[in-house]
């Protein structure tokens, strides 16, 4: 199991002396999607947070087989990058330097981005069709390109610099990557994740609301509820009409579908009821 | 790269004017020779007399490189405070470092300890220097007291920065509160403090900058060397550190250093307004929002700003010389505003 790019082992956390996880397990292989599910308040951003090295917690977080207490905050970075909720938009910042804050872990410290750095960052920019917009502000992109902008930033950030050999590949941490998106921008911007993590072996770990979406890419399924796993598996395994009424209260039909199963939200008549 | 020169060529100009102009003018082209004179090895005939000369080298000298620490200093400390705070309205004197400098500075007047004649002289500086320090490390320790600490953070040792703007503001009330208190039983200091508050380039020899200009430095290497890592905290503290930094600890060692150079700016000459606020927006707004340009041009056009501000005090009304912060505040608003109508947009 060492192998595996995330491991979680009965992760506790406390948020200002109240408990938010209770010993939460997972992993994710390399080139494995793992969704994390969950109704409101069910810990799945501070889980990410967690991963990300960005809380403390009790209980064990590898990385690779390595504990990220035992990693530097800086090799912390070169292996985890993650794309937070709502990212800051930094005014006035072009495209081009935005992405190449994500070279930060590799630079040393008080010093500045090599050429190598441009070069790398220019690929990244090519490959998810930024490269006109590198000069613009990022604040003038429109929902769809700000992330993929954002996107641009994590991978940057998890692209060993060359000469160092090909290190694993890293692991990238998605919270509500697409709420703020159409739902075409939506289907875009998690194709192309998809395609990244089959090209290069990124292990994506995500968190999202939509659960005919989240079944649709993940691999697997995480179902968080009041801070534990209550159901983990396949699509089709965590997304069933019960377990969803029993931990979201919600009435939901499950249609399967080629991609996994669709939820759909079916009204009750309360006034027919009663 | 232009703007660098541009910059540089601001200094070069406001320091020449600086020294050729006053109640004896002298010629531009011989002060820049004389001036040339000055390196080690250069002997160039410049025209000017051999009093001429020592108006130039020793009265004037002091003051314009006075002027250009300072105002260097005040922009570059400013720049940093909006960058550390992501805050458009930080400025040097946030944290309690410019009450405290006042408080220093009146109760040295008050007993009697600083000298009736000008700012810079006596036991003044030193108590102003201290009262800055005090200011700023009393700001500190309020903000990582337990209390305010468990309110606004996600860790434990986190200092947000909006507990360390609170601080810094109960700080300023308190410091004043004891001033007030001090002027009022000492209603004599009340000129000299005044003019303290008001800010003042008068210098005694080289005295002045040689008390500012060690702090100074050290204050803009450390400020200068992290000019990327403020590009990276734009993202805020929670990404910068997932991209591998430490912002609270940076933030600390930044914060530090731009007081310590802000305090010693403030016990040579008082609090002038205006330039730390509004130098680094100028820059913001027509070179860019990247703190790599923001910090060393603010640090020249800051110098060379407060140089040509203490040229028109010393001018207006000769021979009696108008407060510092009356010019900069008087030229520098209607500058800015202009500025900030005419940009296209405000970065921050």
């Amino acid at each position: 199991m060492t192998d595996a790019a995330v491991q979680v082992e009965d992760v506790r956390v406390w948020l200002s002396g109240v408990p938010i996880l209770h010993g939460v397990d997972l992993s994710v292989s390399a080139g494995e999607w793992v969704t994390v599910i969950g109704p409101n308040g069910a810990g799945k951003s501070t889980l990410l947070r967690a991963v990300g090295g960005l809380l403390g917690f009790h209980g064990t977080i590898t990385l690779h087989g390595t504990p990220i207490q035992r990693l530097g905050r800086r090799e912390q970075a070169q292996r985890v990058a993650r794309v937070a909720q709502t990212p800051v938009v930094p005014a006035g910042m072009a495209v081009l330097d935005y992405v190449l804050l994500g070279r930060t872990p590799y630079i040393r410290a008080l010093g500045r981005e090599s050429t190598s750095d441009l070069e790398l960052v220019r690929g990244v920019l090519e490959r998810l069709d930024l490269t006109v917009f590198a000069g613009r502000p990022l604040e003038t992109l429109s929902g769809g390109e700000r992330q993929r902008a954002f996107l641009a930033r994590a991978l940057a950030q998890l692209i060993s610099p060359p000469g160092r050999g090909p290190g694993p590949a890293g692991v990238l941490l998605l919270d509500e990557p697409t709420s703020a998106l159409d739902i075409g921008h939506q289907q875009e911007v998690l194709d192309l994740v998809d395609e990244l993590r089959h090209d290069s072996g990124l292990a994506v770990l995500a968190t999202m609301h939509d659960l005919s979406v989240a079944g649709g890419y993940a691999d697997r399924l995480v179902l968080l509820a009041g801070g534990a796993v209550v159901a983990a598996g396949t699509p089709t395994e965590v997304l069933t009409e019960s377990t969803l009424s029993q931990h979201y209260g919600a009435r939901v039909r499950v249609i399967a579908d080629t991609h996994g199963p669709l939820v759909v939200p079916v009204r009750v008549d309360r006034r027919a009821v009663s | 790269m232009a703007w660098l020169a541009a910059g540089v060529g601001a200094v070069a100009v406001a320091t020449v004017l600086g020294l050729a102009l006053g109640p004896v003018r002298l010629n531009p082209a011989g002060v820049a020779v004389e001036l040339l004179n000055l390196l080690p090895g250069v002997h160039i005939h410049s025209g000017l007399s051999t009093q001429e000369v020592a108006i130039v080298t020793q009265l004037r000298l002091p003051r314009v490189a006075l002027g250009l620490i300072v105002g260097g200093m005040l922009a570059l400390a400013g720049g940093c405070y909006q960058g550390v705070f992501r805050n458009p309205l930080a400025d040097p004197y946030l944290l309690g470092v410019a009450a405290g400098a006042g408080l220093g500075a009146t109760v040295a007047v008050a007993l009697g300890l600083a000298s009736q004649v000008a700012v810079g002289t006596g036991l003044m500086p030193a108590f102003a220097f201290a009262g800055a320090l005090l200011g700023v490390f009393l700001a500190y320790g309020l903000s990582s007291a337990p209390t305010l600490r468990r309110h606004g953070a996600e860790a434990p040792g986190t200092r947000t920065s909006a507990t360390l703007l609170l601080a810094g503001v109960a700080v300023v009330a308190f410091f004043t509160a004891i001033q007030t208190y001090v002027l009022q039983r000492h209603v004599e200091t009340i000129r000299e403090v005044y003019s303290f508050i008001l800010g003042s380039l008068v210098t005694t020899g080289w005295s002045e900058v040689r008390l500012a200009l060690p702090y100074a430095l050290v204050a803009a290497v450390v400020v200068l060397a992290h000019r990327r890592e403020l590009d990276v905290f734009s993202v805020g503290d929670e990404e910068a550190a997932s991209l591998g930094l430490h912002p609270q600890r940076s933030r600390l060692i930044l914060l530090v250093a731009a007081s310590l150079g802000t305090a010693a700016a403030v016990a040579v000459s008082g609090l002038i307004a205006f330039v730390g606020l509004i130098v680094p927006h100028v820059i913001r707004l027509v070179a860019g929002t990247s703190y790599r340009v923001i910090l060393p041009l603010s640090m020249l056009f800051g110098g060379a700003f407060l140089v040509a501000c203490d040229l028109l005090a010393r001018l207006v009304l000769a021979p009696s010389e108008v407060p510092i912060g009356v010019v900069t505040a008087f030229l520098g608003a209607p500058f800015f505003m202009l500025v900030l109508r005419t940009a296209k947009r405000v970065g921050l």
